[in-house]
């Protein structure tokens, strides 16, 4: 009806309505809920991270100044915090994904029944998402010889004495990167499976008439560039979900900061700055970073599997 | 030599990708996935063996995987707790599984209304709207913490329950995935439909909701996870305890297990973890086969 009404006042406008309005409809929900919850604060975060903000007072511009402390001055970051991102996303980020692949391409080659249940036993670790895990990795690597970890290498005689685990900063980075790559098939994984699956077989029987022999062969120049929209799906799933792991260092040691900043990632720096410390601008410019450092690897991931059009 | 060409013939199916039945050459596969197998599913086994422990076992030295005698004690001390504030812990649960009902439930609403929007309308912005969102799908919730922090405090949703549902509904993965799942529907099927006089509203409701329930499925379970394990969102941006998530109620129990409460918060949290996770399982083997077919529509191009 509302449509009618502007259709008699304004026929350009009755057209429009017509024709996009209803579509405009249909996504406003959604719009409105990205636009306050991911484009505003993306946008936030890169306006504030040219102030000074301590949320008492308004934020004073301050220009780079952050930017240029964060490299030059800030020595936990430049010696702990950037180093151990850098180790924790290389190993987890392409690590978690292969080993994805890896095990999504084996259980492809196994009949319908085993593959579901085996697929369901590989994912299931990712659906608990830290929080109901923590318990199960704080018995395991509890300290003190009632640890289920101490108590086993005591009994074989490894070691002499307990070791407190994730207290030393020795073992927490180690400890970290296992926890979080025994839960890293997530939705990349299935999407990956469900891929390698849909692959068309008269293309394996073509490659056998084509000389390709070994199953490596295989994956190289028929399983990988028969699903590479998958393959870039996955790994765009892997560098959020590493990132995202980023506070399982804070949850494992029991605080922030973890250590001697062993298990410090870029993600706990900002949650230091911005709500130990209240400096807003400050954590704003390392939040830039970090979403710029996403990108980054976003970008490789997009080099090695774009569709060529 | 014929009976080996033959019988290679005849299985030749079951030796390739995605075979029908059990072929010798699977074996080697076997081999190689059962270690990793059981490495993934200890924690998992010992979510549900340490819950049903009694007392004497969780402290048993040398400690024991799996439980002897089980009890359901730990679930029954779990429920008759009162956290420090006073509120009784079915209340979290309670608040747990309201928030996570509506969450679902306006998730899949504003994802497959914008994806069908995206998919088979046709409007100025789709694509760069579709582009934006893609882009989107790198987005890290944790990176801006702080700025979602102002907006939630200056839009005055701190202690609301919109808090709980709000953040999650904005899902880029699940637009995503229901919009490529609705590329899949023919165009001629909703072309057919608005020749017959059915509005949009219509064809939305009476002709794909039920044609991509796989994708619904897929976002229903993705929403789940965000939501039910969420601890962040009340230790943020909710004061007021009895308005809390069983989650968080989880967390001050391990940071606690640690400290002086040990010995009566092991037996506790433990229960309370298996009843994080537990939903989570069941959840996703009753969809898992709508979640598989939902994937193969995934591909980023």
């Amino acid at each position: 009806m509302a449509i009618n009404v502007m259709k008699n006042t304004n026929s350009r406008i009755g057209k429009w309505a017509q024709k996009e309005g209803s579509a405009y409809a249909f996504i406003s929900m959604y719009a409105l809920m990205f636009f306050i919850f991911i484009m505003v604060p993306v946008l936030v975060a890169f306006l504030l991270s040219f102030t000074f903000f301590d949320t008492i007072q308004l934020p004073r511009l301050i220009g780079l100044k952050n930017y240029v402390v964060l490299l030059t001055q800030d020595d936990i970051f430049m010696k702990y915090v950037l180093p151990n991102t850098i180790q924790f996303a290389v190993i987890v980020g392409p690590g978690g994904y292969i080993l994805s692949f890896v095990l999504a391409w084996i259980l492809a080659q196994l009949p319908k029944v085993p593959r579901t249940i085996m697929a369901l036993i590989l994912y299931s670790p990712s659906m608990t998402s830290g929080v109901a895990m923590t318990v199960v990795w704080l018995t395991m690597f509890s300290g003190d010889q009632n640890g289920y970890l101490n108590s086993f290498l005591l009994g074989l005689n490894v070691i002499q004495e307990p070791i407190q685990w994730l207290q030393s900063p020795q073992y927490l980075m180690t400890i970290m990167i296992i926890v979080t790559l025994w839960s890293s098939m997530g939705v990349g994984f299935l999407a990956m499976l469900a891929g390698i699956l849909e692959i068309n077989p008269e293309l394996y029987e073509a490659g056998s008439l084509d000389g390709i022999n070994t199953r490596f062969q295989e994956i190289f120049y028929i399983t990988i560039p028969s699903m590479k929209p998958q393959m870039l799906f996955g790994a765009v799933m892997s560098i959020v979900s590493t990132f995202q792991a980023g506070a399982i260092g804070v949850t494992l040691s029991g605080g922030n900061p973890t250590p001697q900043y062993a298990g410090q990632l870029i993600v706990n720096h900002i949650e230091d700055f911005g709500f130990l410390r209240y400096e807003m601008g400050y954590a704003a410019a390392v939040s830039v970073v970090l979403l710029l450092m996403v990108l980054l690897f976003a970008r490789v991931a997009n080099k090695l599997f774009a569709s060529e059009q | 030599m014929k009976q080996k060409s033959l019988k290679k013939f005849s299985n030749f199916q079951n030796s390739r990708i995605n075979p029908k039945g059990y072929h010798p050459s699977q074996l080697k596969f076997y081999v190689m996935l059962l270690p990793l197998i059981i490495i993934m599913l200890l924690p998992i086994i010992f979510i549900f063996s340490h819950a049903f422990k009694p007392l004497d076992e969780l402290f048993a030295y040398p400690p024991r995987f799996f439980v002897i005698n089980p009890t359901f004690k730990n679930f029954t001390d779990l429920f008759s707790k009162m956290s420090g504030s006073g509120i009784p812990v079915s209340r979290y649960l309670f608040n747990s599984i309201v928030i996570t009902i509506v969450t679902v439930a306006a998730s899949i609403v504003v994802s497959s209304t914008a994806a069908y929007a995206l998919s088979k309308k046709k409007f100025k912005l789709k694509k760069v709207l579709f582009s934006i969102n893609t882009v989107a799908l790198m987005f890290v919730p944790i990176a801006v913490t702080i700025p979602r922090f102002l907006i939630i405090e200056r839009l005055n949703l701190m202690d609301t329950f919109l808090v709980h549902v709000l953040p999650g509904l904005a899902m880029p993965v699940g637009l995503f995935l229901i919009k490529q799942f609705i590329d899949g529907i023919p165009d001629d099927v909703v072309e057919a439909a608005r020749i017959d006089g059915a509005s949009d509203w219509r064809i939305y409701y009476a002709i794909i909701l039920p044609m991509i329930k796989p994708a619904i499925a897929t976002i229903a379970i993705l929403t789940f996870q965000a939501t039910w394990n969420n601890a962040e969102i009340s230790t943020m941006y909710i004061n007021d305890e009895s308005l809390k998530t069983f989650a968080f109620y989880l967390t001050t129990l391990t940071s606690t297990a640690s400290g002086a409460n040990a010995v009566a918060g092991q037996g506790i949290s433990a229960a309370a973890s298996l009843i994080t996770f537990l939903p989570n399982l069941i959840i996703f083997i009753l969809l898992q086969s709508q979640v598989m077919s939902t994937m193969s529509h995934s591909g980023l191009k």
